[in-house]
């Protein structure tokens, strides 16, 4: 039967994602129909623009929990990053150079996890809980403690300009999110993430070369939160040891809700925009519908459990 | 001897048999246990004495026959139920919390005393486990952590365990695996303390010279079957030996004479110096081109250590690797593969096959860094290099995107072969490539194998069940505690004389 093998033939990540693609689907059809404004133009690319940093975030984020990792550091580095790139720019060196320079802050910030991860051998989870805490002591030190105002009018085009009336920041998303499908499928690093993923024993004896590639994945996800960090700040138009706080919560759950799997292996890039589009469709639509901040939290912690418990009975009918 | 009468049997098993999906591994075992024995356990790997064991603690149920026990007849619902009637087992891991005291493992799940106040008694409980490790001429600190003792201490404290909570049969499965000399004569002694309060102790070892040193009385197995039991003064290594091999080698496959002089006198393709680690005692030992080695040795023996220390997979502490005449110095995986090693490890689920990955990916992961332009893999060369392989090795699959999870046990060996032969290697390490795969993949296995010998690959092949190993191989090398024991050409290799070297009678 055809159908019959089209349908073992589909691997259950896809399913995932078709399954979280159609709940993403009924939201909008549901909130388009209870909230008029819902499907305006300006509204859907209001949902864009604000997920747009946490999504950065949870791109970086999804290589690493696709090795079996965790990053829990994103939010500080997206802070330190941006502290740094908007100190450079006021001491009057070129934007794109100070930007460039917050995006290789992060990257080294997450090349330091990598190193501790992958050679030292320390749990994940352990290094990147201590980095969250120094780099965002960091980003204090450096920075006084105090927001940093931001002077250059080309890097607050890369937080708030437009282009073709679409806010930069999506542009931006949309590039992380091509370029990261692209590495995934295309390279054989992003081939090796999953083999490591899936089974890092099986990875090392098959002479993939473990340990570079666990670093250059911290680095990654490094670096594409120094990149948030300077949309975040050019958004703002200030550097601010305070940002991002949080964030690492929000893109994780991103990942999650994506269906990439917490032990590694399993999981696709497209998944966790889908996840990081629920979380920010849902925090529009409650919005809108003038729910109150404080429950706003409530509601969207109770969607992530009910997700994960989602995807716990569907794994057990299997 | 003591007297045998049935005041003095504890357990009597009869006619035991189990199947699991189908395959019978246990049928017709007889097994009875008397007060103050010391009762060996003998049978070659997979012979079926852990699920003979497994049996006898409730961890199964037998399909067949009837378990006594003091004078009733039993059948264990659970492993808890056996031990709190008396069933304790010290398996080779032990199964202590490693970062509490020895008082607290020693009566872990028991009521622990209380103060007036109901709290903990600490001074009592370590009163309490003093006097226990007293009696039993152990000296150990109650108050000490588990983890800071040795391994034999260790033992000690799952013995003293056994013993609080009243035992009357103690399984002790290879308990000197991992003492020195000295451990094990402490152990002896401890064995004899409880011989002398009565309890009956099985101990299963793969050492010869133990069985004779400290039970009196035997029980054979040879392939799920009960073959004999016998008062140990009664027979000797060599019969000991012979009934636990069987005299016919089954041979329900192939066996093929390979002319191998003409690679003979090239040099070696493979070449092993004065190997050692922890694990190894300076073993050396040659390939040809186009040669089979069969490695043969027991659970334990160090034969998966071999071929992960040449692999690179551990460390090694000395020893030299040559190919072709050439010496490498191997630090990872990596360069083994390229020196022009290949391995299929011992456990294929956990060490060889990525569950959630295509077969195609499964295959290939070695091989697609070659099949890339620009740092871009090419997908559909790949997926055609793919089908070759898969089909040289005729794996059965519905579509190259399928996971490998969902493929039998022998199609997943075959993927992990087909990964094998992209790597282009000189050398193959096989270790239990047939394990707990069906007759016919095996046969396709083989002669895969005898096809890349011809083609000049120099294959060393692990095995557990004896008469593959003597059917497939053109020469038979044999390990013994981390030690090459023998090297037998076919002439010599008989089950008999490989068994005697296997379990350390002819060193």
């Amino acid at each position: 039967m055809k159908i019959r093998t089209f349908f073992s033939s589909m691997s259950h990540v896809r399913f995932q994602q078709l399954g979280m693609l159609f709940v993403l689907i009924i939201m909008c059809t549901i909130f388009s129909i209870i909230l008029p404004d819902f499907l305006q133009i300006s509204n859907i690319l209001n949902v864009l623009k604000q997920i747009s940093v946490i999504a950065i975030l949870a791109a970086g984020v999804t290589f690493v929990i696709l090795t079996g990792g965790i990053d829990l550091s994103v939010g500080s580095v997206l802070a330190l990053a941006g502290v740094i790139s908007v100190l450079l720019s006021k001491q009057g060196i070129n934007s794109v150079v100070a930007m460039l320079s917050g995006i290789l802050v992060g990257a080294l910030a997450g090349l330091v996890n990598g190193f501790l991860v992958a050679r030292v051998r320390l749990s994940p989870f352990i290094v990147t809980l201590g980095s969250l805490t120094y780099v965002r002591g960091l980003a204090y030190v450096i920075s006084g403690g105090y927001p940093i105002a931001l002077q250059s009018d080309l890097f607050k085009t890369a937080g708030a300009g437009t282009f073709l009336s679409i806010p930069i920041p999506i542009y931006i998303m949309l590039i992380v999110y091509l370029l990261s499908f692209f590495i995934l499928k295309y390279t054989m690093f992003g081939r090796n993430v999953y083999a490591i993923g899936g089974n890092e024993e099986a990875a090392h004896l098959s002479g993939i070369k473990v340990n570079q590639n666990l670093i250059l994945v911290y680095t990654l996800s490094g670096l594409l939160a120094g990149l948030g960090g300077i949309v975040l700040a050019g958004r703002l138009f200030s550097g601010q040891p305070t940002a991002g706080q949080g964030f690492e919560l929000d893109a994780i759950a991103a990942v999650i809700l994506g269906g990439t799997s917490l032990t590694g292996g399993v999981g696709t890039i497209q998944g966790t925009i889908i996840g990081a589009l629920i979380m920010g469709v849902l925090s529009n639509a409650l919005t809108l519908m003038n729910v109150d901040y404080y429950w706003q939290q409530v509601v969207k912690g109770v969607v992530i459990v009910l997700a994960v418990l989602i995807d716990r009975l569907r794994k057990k009918d299997k | 001897m003591h007297q045998v009468t049935d005041q003095s049997l504890i357990l009597r098993m009869s006619n035991v048999g189990k199947q699991f999906a189908g395959v019978q591994v246990l049928k017709g075992v007889n097994l009875e246990l008397y007060r103050g024995e010391v009762h060996a356990l003998m049978g070659e790997n997979g012979a079926g004495k852990s699920t003979l064991i497994k049996i006898l603690s409730g961890v199964y149920q037998p399909d067949q026959g009837t378990i006594e026990y003091m004078n009733k007849k039993v059948r264990w619902s659970s492993p808890s139920e056996a031990r709190n009637k008396g069933i304790s087992v010290i398996h080779q891991e032990l199964n202590l919390s490693p970062n509490i005291s020895v008082a607290e493992n020693i009566f872990m799940g028991t009521k622990f005393p209380k103060t007036s106040l109901g709290f903990i008694d600490w001074k009592k409980l370590n009163e309490n486990a003093r006097q226990l490790l007293h009696s039993l001429g152990m000296n150990l600190d109650p108050e000490a952590i588990v983890s800071s003792l040795s391994v034999a201490q260790q033992q000690m404290v799952e013995i003293a365990r056994a013993f609080s909570i009243d035992s009357k049969v103690l399984v002790m499965d290879e308990p000197t695996a991992t003492l020195t000399d000295k451990d094990i004569s402490v152990l002896f002694k401890i064995i004899n303390e409880f011989k002398k309060k009565g309890l009956a102790i099985v101990f299963i070892s793969h050492r010869m010279k133990e069985i004779f040193r400290i039970a009196d009385r035997c029980t054979v197995l040879r392939d799920g079957e009960w073959i004999k039991s016998m008062p140990i003064s009664e027979t000797n290594s060599h019969d000991l030996v012979r009934l636990m091999i069987g005299r016919e080698p089954r041979s329900f496959f192939h066996v093929e004479q390979r002319d191998t002089s003409k690679y003979q006198k090239q040099q070696p393709v493979l070449q092993i110096n004065q190997l050692q680690n922890k694990k190894l005692k300076n073993v050396s030992f040659s390939i040809h081109a186009g040669e089979i080695v069969g490695l043969y040795g027991l659970i334990g023996s160090g034969r998966t250590e071999l071929v992960r220390a040449i692999y690179g997979a551990d460390p090694i502490d000395g020893g030299e690797i040559y190919i072709q005449g050439n010496k490498k110095e191997i630090k990872n995986p990596l360069e083994a593969i390229s020196a022009g090693i290949g391995l299929v490890p011992e456990n294929r689920k956990e060490q060889g096959l990525f569950l959630e990955m295509s077969v195609k990916e499964n295959v290939m992961i070695a091989k697609m860094k070659q099949l890339q332009s620009k740092g871009i893999l090419r997908w559909k060369q790949i997926a055609e290099t793919a089908k070759d392989y898969i089909q040289q090795l005729n794996i059965k699959y519905s579509s190259l995107e399928q996971h490998s999870m969902n493929l039998s046990g022998g199609n997943q060996q075959k993927i992990l072969i087909a990964r094998l032969l992209s790597m282009n290697p000189k050398v193959l390490l096989l270790d239990e490539p047939t394990r707990g795969i069906d007759v016919g993949a095996k046969a396709e296995i083989y002669s895969m194998i005898y096809k890349l010998a011809e083609q000049g690959v120099g294959v060393l092949f692990i095995s557990s069940e004896m008469p593959e190993v003597l059917a497939v191989s053109d020469r038979i090398l044999v390990m013994h505690e981390g030690a090459l024991t023998a090297e037998l050409n076919r002439e010599e290799a008989t089950q008999e004389n490989i068994m005697l070297y296997a379990t350390g009678v002819n060193q």
